[in-house]
């Protein structure tokens, strides 16, 4: 499930005036690989992933996925957006089960694959609560058990605790990564959390603020399994992170001082 | 739904269900309380129009309670209420489903596709500021006296409350919940049931709640120009015979039915959005 972008560009025309949203970026996705993209707000990370999932197209440069090149909303793909996009009329367990309903799968299939699911991401009981009775960090786990439910082989995830707190952000991290070992599919994470990139990721990617071009790819050599909880505390990651912060910093005073 | 919310790790023990309990027993005492109040308001008023009628006010323009119910009292002993009842309830519905089905139809459509409602709103807000009403002895001709003039009228007018209201629902749609479903694999013609209807419901239904009385409004004044059946024709026939009581009871009748109407469209709203809580 290797991506690659290759001399993407895109541009937006928006009040009369041409943004250039991301420029000339190219970037190789291994098969598998955890990739985590950082930057400024506005780099283009968002818009990036949202070309990837076909939502956008590109302007220039072409965004090829296991040897197809992505035309059109990409199905290939689940997708974890940073806006909730759980269907508020359907209770948890309709919302996972959506996708396989779209495929046809059968009423009892779709049943047990949904109690699974919902096992692992330890919701079972709130099945049929609708999403506005969930807490912020279950709609979460809602949606990582809706796009596991179809099992694609790569995900896509733009900010996806962002606005979790602190602690619940581990313990979604946590289960994330546990997930990710188990199933080593590829993931394109976006994050404003330089930890959490280190964290989680194989390789962390920097981006230029707009037009977002890559500053700087860090490969993370932190041994796997890696505990959450305490991979800040091991030695390497303090001088990685600084290495990352210094690269980050100044793209993000630029963006200040404009 | 408080069964499984009991066993959920955030809700407190057993201690809190005994609250539960006694906020349960208050919002109970206090509904029964608003309830009583309600029919309170009804009888007073019916007291004071009965002991005023007379007295204070001339019976013969105004009628009485007393009067208005042996009128209805005489109509259903005769059989003809529930015959022209029957009659404007039939007109009034097959307008409404007419109406409402051509409604939502277009819609959805134009909510759907940007240019077709470009291309044809000046024309639909033309049509939409005519008085409706006005177009009832255009239908006559067309459609003749029968029950088809009523059904007509009726459907116009809620054909644009339910188009106006699908629209807005259908354009209220969130990108972010049509792109997932996409990306899902939804094809084009499953977003309209995973996404489109669910999300446009509530304006749905909103269009249909304001559209009961409306359609009822099509069928009776449909039933005024030219009828010799249906509560609209029985008030009308009242009236010019001086039969005071006679037009309140088909009134009270309509009245009746609108209520009716309008309590099976919130049941259906309230299972319909009970997400929404």
């Amino acid at each position: 499930m290797s991506i690659q972008v290759e001399a993407v560009a895109k541009r937006f025309v928006r009040n009369r005036r041409e943004v250039l949203a991301i420029d000339n970026l190219s970037l190789e996705i291994e098969s598998g690989e955890f990739i985590a993209l950082v930057g400024p707000s506005g780099c283009g990370k968002s818009t990036l992933l949202n070309m990837i999932a076909g939502i956008l197209d590109c302007t220039a440069g072409r965004i090829v996925q296991d040897g197809q090149e992505v035309r059109g909303v990409n199905t290939r793909v689940g997708y974890m957006t940073q806006a909730d996009s759980l269907l508020p009329w359907r209770s948890a367990e309709a919302n996972v089960w959506l996708p396989l309903e779209i495929r046809h799968v059968s009423r009892q299939q779709r049943a047990e694959r949904t109690k699974a699911l919902l096992e692992m991401v330890n919701l079972s009981g709130f099945g049929k609560h609708f999403p506005n009775e969930l807490s912020g960090g279950m709609r979460k786990r809602v949606a990582l058990a809706q796009v596991l439910a179809y099992d694609p082989g790569t995900l896509l995830m733009d900010e996806p605790f962002g606005a979790l707190d602190a602690q619940l952000k581990l313990v979604m991290q946590d289960e994330l990564m546990k997930l990710w070992e188990r199933t080593r599919k590829t993931v394109v994470f976006v994050t404003h959390d330089l930890a959490e990139a280190i964290t989680l990721a194989d390789r962390v990617v920097v981006f230029t603020g707009r037009p977002g071009r890559i500053k700087l790819i860090e490969k993370i050599t932190l041994p796997r399994p890696r505990d959450v909880f305490r991979v800040r505390f091991q030695p390497g990651f303090q001088e990685v992170f600084e290495r990352l912060w210094q690269a980050l910093e100044g793209e993000i005073r630029k963006g200040e001082a404009l | 739904m408080s069964i499984s919310q009991a066993e959920g790790a955030d809700v407190g023990g057993p201690s809190l269900s005994r609250a539960v309990a006694e906020e349960e027993i208050r919002v109970a005492q206090r509904r029964r309380l608003l309830l009583v109040a309600q029919v309170a308001v009804g009888v007073v008023f019916l007291l004071a129009w009965q002991l005023a009628a007379g007295p204070l006010i001339d019976p013969f323009f105004f009628s009485s309670p007393y009067e208005i119910g042996a009128k209805l009292v005489d109509w259903i002993r005769r059989g003809e209420l529930f015959d022209h009842l029957f009659y404007t309830m039939y007109a009034m519905l097959m307008g409404f489903v007419i109406g409402g089905l051509a409604g939502f139809v277009v819609g959805f459509l134009f909510g759907r596709y940007d240019a077709l409602a470009t291309i044809f709103d000046p024309y639909i807000t033309a049509f939409y500021s005519l008085p409706k009403i006005a177009l009832a002895p255009l239908f006559i001709m067309w459609f003749g006296i029968g029950i088809e003039s009523k059904i007509a009228m009726a459907a116009i007018i809620v054909f644009f409350l339910v188009f106006l209201n699908t629209y807005s629902g259908v354009r209220d749609v969130s990108a972010v919940h049509l792109n997932a479903a996409r990306i899902m694999g939804a094809k084009e013609w499953q977003l309209l049931r995973i996404v489109i209807a669910p999300s446009a419901a509530a304006w749905v239904l909103a269009g249909l709640k304001v559209s009961i009385p409306y359609a009822l409004i099509g069928a009776v004044v449909g039933e005024f120009m030219s009828s010799n059946r249906g509560i609209g024709f029985k008030i009308a026939q009242a009236s010019s015979t001086f039969d005071t009581a006679g037009a309140f009871a088909g009134l009270f009748v309509l009245a009746i039915v609108g209520i009716l109407l309008s309590a099976i469209i919130k049941a259906a709203e309230r299972r319909i959005l009970r997400w929404r809580s």
